[in-house]
């Protein structure tokens, strides 16, 4: 069952992956990427993180790629125009990007030869009280400074957007 | 005794990394290329939580919650940038803008 959860989820995350890549239209790389974000929120609630699956859904899927697709509507942004790829590029951006994949591979199937196997439940640490607890008391300096960063973010976007420019 | 090996999930992880990066590196249109980091962001926060997973730690959770925290605040700033872009120069095309270059 969990093998097969997994598969489902993960191919729907790469064929989105995929889609987000290829698609010349950003709505339809938008509409994508929150496919992926969805896969991935669902494989979070098997590795045990279910605060985060479900922050996963609410700020990501949620929030983050409704501002996206806000700014693409506002912007009316159309298809990007094709263009003719330049030699140097086919030949080492494919080879590249399979090289960099069997690269990373190779490193993680190196590093961790002993994983342990993931079952549905096998880690159940990742509630709303645990992360809360580790927020709050381990983590304190690190979400105040959060906070502070938000703020910065907040004033700089609000004097991006409406300085007048002539 | 079955189950997923956790080594599938941080291959996974790779895969969706080595997307953003390729779509970063090839497309032209700033928004897609912002929304391929977004991709990069979520495939780093895919291996946190299986470390989290494989060491029995909460502490993985609380860098993924970090990292979605920092994705929101850029991804408002990275916006608010893209408006102002769009306005000055009337394209999304990021070879028009090079107006730094020279």
């Amino acid at each position: 069952m969990d093998v097969i959860l997994f598969l489902v989820f993960a191919s729907i995350a790469v064929v989105c992956a995929v889609n987000v890549v290829v698609q010349t239209h950003p709505i339809s790389s938008a509409l994508s990427l929150i496919g992926v974000m969805g896969a991935l929120a669902i494989l979070y609630l098997l590795l045990g993180a279910e605060f985060i699956a479900m922050a996963q859904v609410i700020v990501y899927a949620g929030a983050i790629m409704v501002l996206f697709i806000f700014v693409i509507m506002l912007l009316n942004a159309g298809a990007e125009q094709r263009r003719g790829r330049s030699l140097a590029v086919q030949l080492v951006g494919v080879p590249g990007f399979f090289g960099l994949l069997a690269l990373l591979a190779y490193a993680i199937l190196r590093l961790f030869p002993n994983a342990t196997n993931v079952h549905f439940g096998g880690f159940t640490k990742g509630t709303a009280q645990d992360i809360g607890r580790a927020l709050f008391t381990k983590y304190l300096l690190a979400f105040e400074v959060t906070s502070l960063l938000i703020l910065i973010a907040i004033v700089g976007a609000i004097v991006l957007a409406r300085k007048e420019l002539d | 005794m079955t189950g997923v090996p956790l080594s599938w999930y941080l291959i996974l992880s790779a895969l969706l990394f080595v997307l953003g990066v390729a779509g970063f590196l090839f497309r032209r249109n700033i928004i897609t290329i912002f929304m391929s980091i977004e991709l990069m962001l979520n495939a780093v926060n895919l291996s946190f939580i299986s470390f989290s997973y494989q060491l029995k730690q909460v502490d993985g959770h609380l860098f993924t919650f970090f990292v979605m925290v920092v994705a929101a605040a850029e991804s408002a700033v990275g916006l608010a940038i893209i408006l102002t872009v769009f306005k000055n120069r009337n394209t999304l095309d990021v070879d028009e803008v090079n107006s730094m270059k020279n």
